[in-house]
């Protein structure tokens, strides 16, 4: 079962060697070295205890594993899996943190464009130094992407944010859009970093660390031929869902991608027509509290309740505020983003079928659907919950406010309750 | 009415007052000051136990309303809605009400009453009526007069303007009124008989007044112009809480949205199944809790709206103040000029220009005898003339005496119900954040479940 671990581990991140074209797992990465892979194998297998959490799997020594490896004699094991996604959650064994920030507007005489700063830090080895600051333009993180695409076929990329602004507004770089974004960009190598498997992508370190210059001319190197067997690789993987050997997993699996697709995309437009409701309320109670106190300035009696309601309202419009962000911080994001990973996991094409090969990409993908989908609920329930928790603060705010006017209201020697007021 | 003295400037009487429970009174005019004396409540001096007069003794309530259809003036089908008005009096040992008289009303009844009232006591602060046609909707608020919620709500704003009128001190003793809610047939044409359309003071002529008049009562146009402050930051605040009132509705009814993709997703979610249901389903109960909530506001806004109107009827009695006044100012001057026009008859010199003085150094001087009868009637003119300032100014001034107090009395009532309101306001925020908290602190538990 050990061994069977490490070697669910090798599988996720590799790619078929022999019968896709001879693809090389990634530019400037570790040789592949099964046999190496095998030897570790060993070691390992004498320190592991299935039953504990084997953390220790992906301690620093497991690093020098070459992860990049494939090898297609070893079969997966779900519970292995779960290990990995366990693993995850683990924020105290993250070696690798990584912030993306400092938007900056770049004028050339042939293109604007913004780049953003990437800094990293880590405790890995293979890392020339524990911090690092680079500076990338969206090009970049493309590239990026399309290179993990490549060496990683089966497995599920992270989506980066659409490259167009989708609701068509005049200005291309507004603040809001730039902001928006960079959190996305932010998560999106988060994403990678957190993988089992990509984070130990050769492209993925170069893309955190290297001079802008060097970047260059690493991007000048390696096979375009290649990238496009990638996508084939993906594409048949994703195809052979109905392949003999396990047919009712990869029909559920794709039914479950459509329905999710479908739901995902429903909430996203909800909660952005939610946060724009929200915003046009503010917009109306911004006015509200003003009212009040110019009425008191013509009521002699009235002028402490007045100016009173209107500064519970003014309270009132500060939380609304506040709900909104929170909105915009928590929930609209990881929304979004499963939105565009929904969009990745749609595709299908029919291409050929390549039994063997594609069986054991199969497993790898599937190992890495299963990983996905943990992360998944993980992530939205985590996000509602957030939601759920701003609006009850905003309630509570309000409510104090309320609660308090009252207090001081009823405590003031009312005049008699009117008998004769209808 | 019946007693109508024949010059029309003189301050009308207010309508005999009739006890109530004495069926037979009929119409005979009883003089008001008399009537009070049989009362043991005290004289009209709008004191707590006087308005409380009519509220022991009896209850008015605006019971039902009912869609009628019958012909109008111009034999045209029309549609209208009738409204119950239920009379009962309260049995003093045991606290039980007996149903003493049920007549049905339409709006237009309700107007001619006001009308009526305003004619009569132009010192008073007439309580307005409901609004008309429906103002300062928000889009889900139908503005339809036929609508059941804007009728329910009609029929409570006319419920509060009987209210009001019969804890009047002043009007609740006017025999229309009383006649308004015991005499179903006839009403109208008793009112009509009364004549006051044809006593109400012209617009064009109060509007004339209140240009040209040259001494009003400054707290009268203090008071014109608080009613006209009032007017516009009460509309001001109306039409900014229904855009407020549209905004929340949106914000409350998208999270239904999310009711329903829960629970198609929950269909398909092994795992987060039963959470995404029952979140779900908050959603649904958070996204309907907003009609409520908006409903009880709409009631606040009736009770700022009623402030609205009566800022009209303080603008009404300011009118009636600078008619009086510029009446007054009138007959002044008119006097003034008659007393001049004397003195130059009499001693010969002519200051002013008058035809008669045209003609007569035209055609020549009248004789001693023409002139004799000339001052003669002048005198006269101003004998009447002097006669009828002093009553103006009596009139004037007991009109300022009455119209102010029953302006202070209005204030108080104003300051109570206004901040009444706004305590309520407070109040319906609370209950709608409690619900909030309630719908959330769910949610949130199912959501934590999934």
């Amino acid at each position: 079962m050990d061994g069977e671990r490490r070697a669910s581990q090798a599988l996720s991140s590799g790619l078929p060697e022999g019968g896709a074209g001879g693809e090389s797992p990634g530019d400037g990465g570790p040789v592949p070295g099964s046999s190496g892979s095998s030897a570790l194998l060993q070691a390992e297998v004498l320190d592991l205890d299935e039953d504990e959490d084997d953390l220790e799997v992906f301690s620093k020594d497991a690093s020098l594993m070459d992860m990049n490896s494939f090898s297609p004699m070893m079969p997966t094991s779900p519970l292995s899996m779960i290990n990995q996604v366990k693993f995850e959650d683990e924020p105290d064994l993250k070696d690798l943190f990584i912030t993306v920030d400092e938007p900056e507007s770049h004028v050339t005489t042939v293109e604007t464009f913004i780049t953003y700063r990437i800094i990293t830090k880590t405790s890995r080895g293979e890392f020339d130094s524990s911090e690092f600051e680079v500076r990338r333009r969206y090009q970049d993180f493309l590239w990026l992407k399309g290179k993990l695409e490549d060496a990683h076929p089966t497995l599920i990329i992270p989506p980066l944010p659409e490259k167009f602004i989708v609701k068509g507004m005049v200005e291309r770089f507004n603040d809001d859009f730039i902001e928006t974004r960079r959190k996305a960009l932010q998560k999106f190598l988060n994403r990678i970093a957190d993988h089992p498997t990509l984070t130990f992508n050769e492209d993925f370190k170069v893309f955190l660390t290297a001079q802008t210059w060097e970047l260059s001319s690493h991007k000048k190197q390696g096979p375009g031929l290649l990238s496009r067997m990638g996508q084939t690789v993906r594409a048949v993987a994703w195809s052979m869902r109905g392949v003999k050997s396990r047919p009712e997993e990869f029909m559920e699996m794709n039914n479950f991608i459509e329905m999710f697709s479908q739901k995902i995309n429903l909430i996203d437009k909800i909660s952005q027509r939610i946060y724009k409701e929200e915003r046009e309320y503010f917009d109306e109670m911004k006015e509200y509290g003003p009212v009040h106190i110019l009425w008191s300035a013509t009521e002699e009696d009235l002028v402490d309740t007045l100016k009173s309601v209107a500064s519970c309202v003014d309270k009132c419009c500060k939380a609304t505020e506040k709900r909104m962000s929170g909105l915009s911080e928590a929930l609209l994001p990881v929304v979004h983003e499963y939105v565009l990973y929904s969009e990745i996991l749609m595709l299908t094409e029919e291409i050929g079928k390549l039994e063997d090969k594609v069986e054991c990409a199969n497993n790898a993908l599937k190992a890495d659907w299963e990983r996905w989908k943990q992360n998944m609920q993980n992530d939205i329930k985590s996000a509602f919950t957030d939601m759920a928790e701003e609006n009850i603060h905003y309630y509570e705010q309000c409510l104090a406010t309320w609660e308090s006017f009252l207090t001081s209201q009823t405590d003031l020697p009312l005049e008699e309750a009117s008998e004769d007021k209808p | 009415m019946e007693q109508a003295p024949p010059d029309p400037e003189r301050r009308l009487q207010p309508a005999p007052l009739e006890p109530l429970g004495h069926p037979d009174a009929g119409l005979e005019a009883v003089v008001g000051e008399e009537v009070e004396a049989a009362r043991d409540e005290g004289s009209g001096d709008g004191t707590m136990t006087e308005n409380n007069f009519w509220l022991k003794k009896i209850e008015i309530s605006v019971s039902e309303a009912e869609k009628r259809t019958g012909r109008n003036a111009m034999n045209m089908q029309e549609t209208y809605t009738a409204y119950l008005i239920e009379t009962r009096s309260v049995e003093h040992i045991d606290g039980q009400s007996v149903l003493t008289d049920s007549l049905w009303r339409r709006y237009s009844e309700f107007e001619l009453l006001r009308n009526y009232l305003l004619v009569y006591y132009p010192h008073v602060v007439v309580p307005p009526l409901p609004e008309k046609r429906a103002e300062f909707v928000w889009h889900k608020l139908s503005a339809d007069n036929m609508d059941p919620d804007f009728v329910e709500r009609r029929r409570i704003g006319l419920e509060n303007f009987l209210l009001r009128v019969a804890s009047h001190p002043i009007l609740c003793r006017d025999k229309i009124f009383y006649l308004f809610l015991t005499q179903e047939g006839n009403w109208k044409e008793t009112v009509n008989e009364t004549g006051f359309q044809l006593k109400a003071d012209s617009r064009l002529k109060a509007l004339n007044a209140t240009f040209r008049v040259k001494n009003p009562d400054k707290r009268f146009t203090e008071l014109k112009h608080y009613s006209d402050e009032l007017q516009s930051v009460i509309s001001h605040l109306l039409r900014v809480r229904a855009r407020v009132a549209d905004r929340l509705y949106g914000v409350y009814k998208v999270h239904g949205n999310y009711g329903r993709v829960f629970s198609e997703w929950s269909a398909i979610e092994k795992e987060m199944g039963d959470g995404l249901q029952s979140a779900g389903h908050h959603m649904d109960v958070y996204a309907s809790s907003i009609d409520d909530i908006l409903e009880d506001e709409e009631h606040y806004a009736d009770q700022l709206k009623e402030y609205l109107f009566y800022a009209e009827a303080l603008r009404a009695v300011c009118r009636k103040h600078e008619l009086m006044q510029y009446d007054l100012e009138m007959a002044a001057q008119d006097l003034a000029s008659k007393k001049q026009q004397c003195e130059e008859l009499a001693t010969g010199t002519v200051r002013t220009f008058s035809l008669k003085g045209m003609t007569t150094k035209l055609f020549g001087q009248e004789t001693p005898e023409q002139r004799e009868a000339r001052i003669k009637v002048l005198e006269e003119q101003i004998n009447e003339g002097e006669q009828q300032l002093k009553s103006k100014n009596l009139e004037g001034r007991e009109f300022v005496k009455n119209a102010w107090a029953d302006i202070e009395r209005f204030k108080e009532q104003k300051n109570r119900d206004l901040k009444e309101a706004l305590i309520s306001y407070a109040v319906m925020q609370i209950s709608m954040c409690k619900k909030g908290i309630q719908v959330w602190t769910n949610a949130k538990e199912c959501f934590s479940k999934m």
